[in-house]
């Protein structure tokens, strides 16, 4: 049994390594970071110990204009990605001819790289002095009023900002529910059709249950991209989200550890450290409703 | 309910699209009786699993009609055919438990003949006493056999009462005791019930014994239909000869000259009626009587002791079979040292077929 147990570990070894030198010894240092008080990198040196750095990061406006932000993406991005891309999946999954190429045409987003995808957004939504952007244009041929988009009000930037997260996620997940639309015995649904079954019934009482497991991986694994987003963000509104009223917790957390000055490595330590509380909870919440709900075998 | 099929021909596009179409199922007539068990049987490929699908509505024929009774039902989709349908694998929905997945059928009725959950409950515990699984009603079917896995197919089945009743290859997926057992079952339910049964297998033994009546198929092409007895006893071609029986029917090659059936150049049997010429001999396992006298000499090679009866192994050059085993009562002394066997053959135990075509050659025994 010792035996046993010893060459367990063994094979265990390079992934404790990795995950010990890359993960957990940067999750311990953060924390530790968080509650040293104006720790700086250079000197190595802090004034002392305590939550004062919580206390600041919980009364910035930036940061609770971020976490804002990050809250209403996570809300509006997650369900309407997975939603969307179970129905092209079905879609995909039920169509014949063609369904190559489309396959194809939803999986390109996956391939492309983030500010290629920007620019595009751009050119979709930004005026310049010689237009409106396209979408500008269209919403003009309808006769509406002209928006922008890039650095216009609130709700118009977080709308293109949440279609652009959608956007980005949905070939992943659109890849990963045709898979598992593909893996569903059609034997069920035919057992199921010569039953009387509509079409409806199936896929709420059939499909769906069988392809679950899949849909909460897609749904956890959402939450916690979408609580990460920074880079989407910058591709559209630039660097400067805070003047834009546009950035997100990491956005935040990046912009404290490298501002101006040697940035404040303590203050970025506790926004982390919220966050990952954040997406801990949320992560835990997902996990115990999945296990209610969620089919197995 | 009468089943009919009326010239029932299902075509698919070859891969090859320069290849004719393959002809799964071609010009399939039969009427079956009402509550009738009908045994589908034939060779992998031979269209029986198409034709299984043609009639539960999966899919739609290239030609020909289907009729439940006097309902023309051809151009109906499956959910509104009344079939049950038990699947191969059994298809039970893995995150349903049993009363569930019997109760799913039941659930899908919809405007007059909608029932009540006490009613859908009642039916669903009615048809589970039936199949003998009303103590594992909350299990889910991952926590079943093999066996009663395919109990609760059949219940689910047959819950709604379906017009006609349809198993796949019911019992391939049960080991042999089980399939035995589960065989007189599915008789014994298809009796109570009453409801017209057809089910598809490739194993003659399952065929023959419980159907009322068995359909041998080859290359999408009804051979022979009729009681299994009568198909064993009166085979049309060598093909439906050598598909049922085990041991197969052993097959020689021979001449008639004058009404006499010649074997390697003896003289075995007398077939009055029957043309001149060389000919397909078939002779059944129980076919062979050992004789001193007999005409037909074989090479021993073993005698294997069953209990019941004894299988004689022996080998002759004109037989296409490696070995030849007859199967003769236990009774008889036989001398197992002996390098060579004779026999004499039983008449209604051999059949003549035409070596080029298979057809039967008919002589009066």
């Amino acid at each position: 049994m010792e035996q046993k147990s010893f060459k367990a570990w063994l094979y265990l070894l390079p992934a404790i390594l990795f995950l010990g030198v890359f993960l957990v010894y940067p999750l311990v240092d953060v924390l530790i970071y968080s509650f040293e008080e104006g720790y700086h990198s250079a000197s190595q040196t802090y004034f002392g110990v305590g939550g004062y750095n919580y206390a600041y990061v919980l009364h910035d406006p930036y940061f609770l204009q971020a976490v804002k932000n990050t809250f209403i993406l996570v809300i509006i991005t997650v369900p309407v990605s997975t939603g969307l891309a179970l129905l092209l999946s079905v879609g995909l999954s039920s169509i014949k001819p063609l369904r190559n190429l489309y396959q194809t045409v939803y999986f390109l987003p996956y391939v492309t790289n983030t500010l290629a995808v920007g620019l595009v957004f751009m050119i979709l939504f930004k005026p310049t002095p010689y237009s409106d952007g396209l979408v500008n244009l269209l919403i003009q041929w309808f006769g509406g009023e002209s928006v922008d988009f890039i650095e216009g009000p609130y709700w118009a930037k977080m709308f293109v900002l949440c279609l652009y997260t959608v956007w980005v996620v949905m070939p992943f997940k659109v890849l990963i529910l045709t898979s598992a639309l593909a893996s569903v015995n059609p034997d069920y649904s035919a057992a199921a059709r010569i039953d009387g079954t509509s079409r409806a019934r199936i896929f709420r009482k059939i499909t769906l249950p069988m392809i679950s497991p899949m849909l909460f991986y897609l749904i956890i694994t959402g939450f916690i991209g979408a609580f990460k987003a920074y880079s989407d963000a910058v591709a559209l509104f630039g660097t400067n989200l805070n003047a834009a009223e546009m950035n997100t917790i990491v956005g935040y957390i990046y912009d404290m550890l490298y501002g101006a000055g040697g940035g404040y490595p303590s203050y970025a330590a506790a926004a982390a450290i919220i966050l990952f509380a954040i997406v801990l909870t949320i992560t835990c919440i997902n996990l115990l409703i999945s296990r209610k709900s969620v089919h197995r075998g | 309910m009468k089943l009919t099929l009326d010239h029932l021909t299902k075509t698919f596009p070859n891969h090859n699209k320069k290849l004719p179409p393959v002809v799964a199922v071609n010009d399939f007539c039969f009427e079956i009786p009402d509550g009738e068990l009908i045994g589908l049987l034939g060779p992998s490929g031979c269209g029986k699993s198409t034709t299984l699908n043609l009639i539960c509505g999966l899919l739609a024929p290239t030609s020909g009609r289907i009729f439940f009774g006097e309902d023309d039902v051809t151009d109906l989709p499956p959910e509104n055919r009344g079939v049950g349908l038990v699947f191969q694998n059994y298809a039970l929905y893995p995150h349903l438990t049993v009363r569930q997945n019997i109760l799913f059928p039941l659930e899908n009725l919809k405007g007059k003949e909608k029932l009540t959950k006490a009613q859908m409950n009642e039916k669903a515990e009615a048809i589970a006493r039936l199949v003998q699984i009303d103590g594992l009603m909350d299990r889910k079917p991952s926590a079943l056999s093999g066996g009663q896995q395919q109990r609760v197919a059949i219940a689910r089945a047959l819950v709604k009462m379906p017009r006609v009743l349809l198993l796949d290859e019911p019992l391939s997926n049960l080991d042999a005791r089980l399939r035995l057992q589960t065989r007189e079952e599915i008789r014994r339910i298809q009796r109570e019930t009453g409801i017209t049964t057809v089910f598809v297998t490739h194993d003659q033994d399952e065929a023959m014994s419980i159907s009322d009546r068995i359909v041998v198929m080859k290359d999408g092409v009804v051979q022979q239909i009729g009681k299994p007895q009568e198909v064993y006893d009166d085979p049309v071609n060598l093909f439906v000869a050598q598909f049922l029986g085990t041991p197969p029917i052993h097959v020689f090659h021979g001449e008639v000259q004058g009404e006499r059936l010649l074997i390697g150049g003896a003289e075995v049997l007398p077939v009055p009626g029957a043309p001149d010429g060389k000919v397909t001999v078939g002779v059944r396992p129980e076919g062979f009587l050992p004789a001193a006298d007999g005409a037909l000499a074989c090479r021993l090679s073993r005698v294997e002791v069953m209990g019941r009866d004894v299988s004689i192994v022996c080998s002759h050059p004109d037989c296409e079979n490696d070995a030849i085993r007859a199967i003769v009562s236990s009774n008889l002394t036989l001398d197992t040292a002996a390098a060579e066997v004779r026999f004499a053959l039983r008449p209604k135990k051999v059949h003549l077929f035409d070596p080029a075509s298979g057809a039967r050659i008919p002589f009066a025994d």
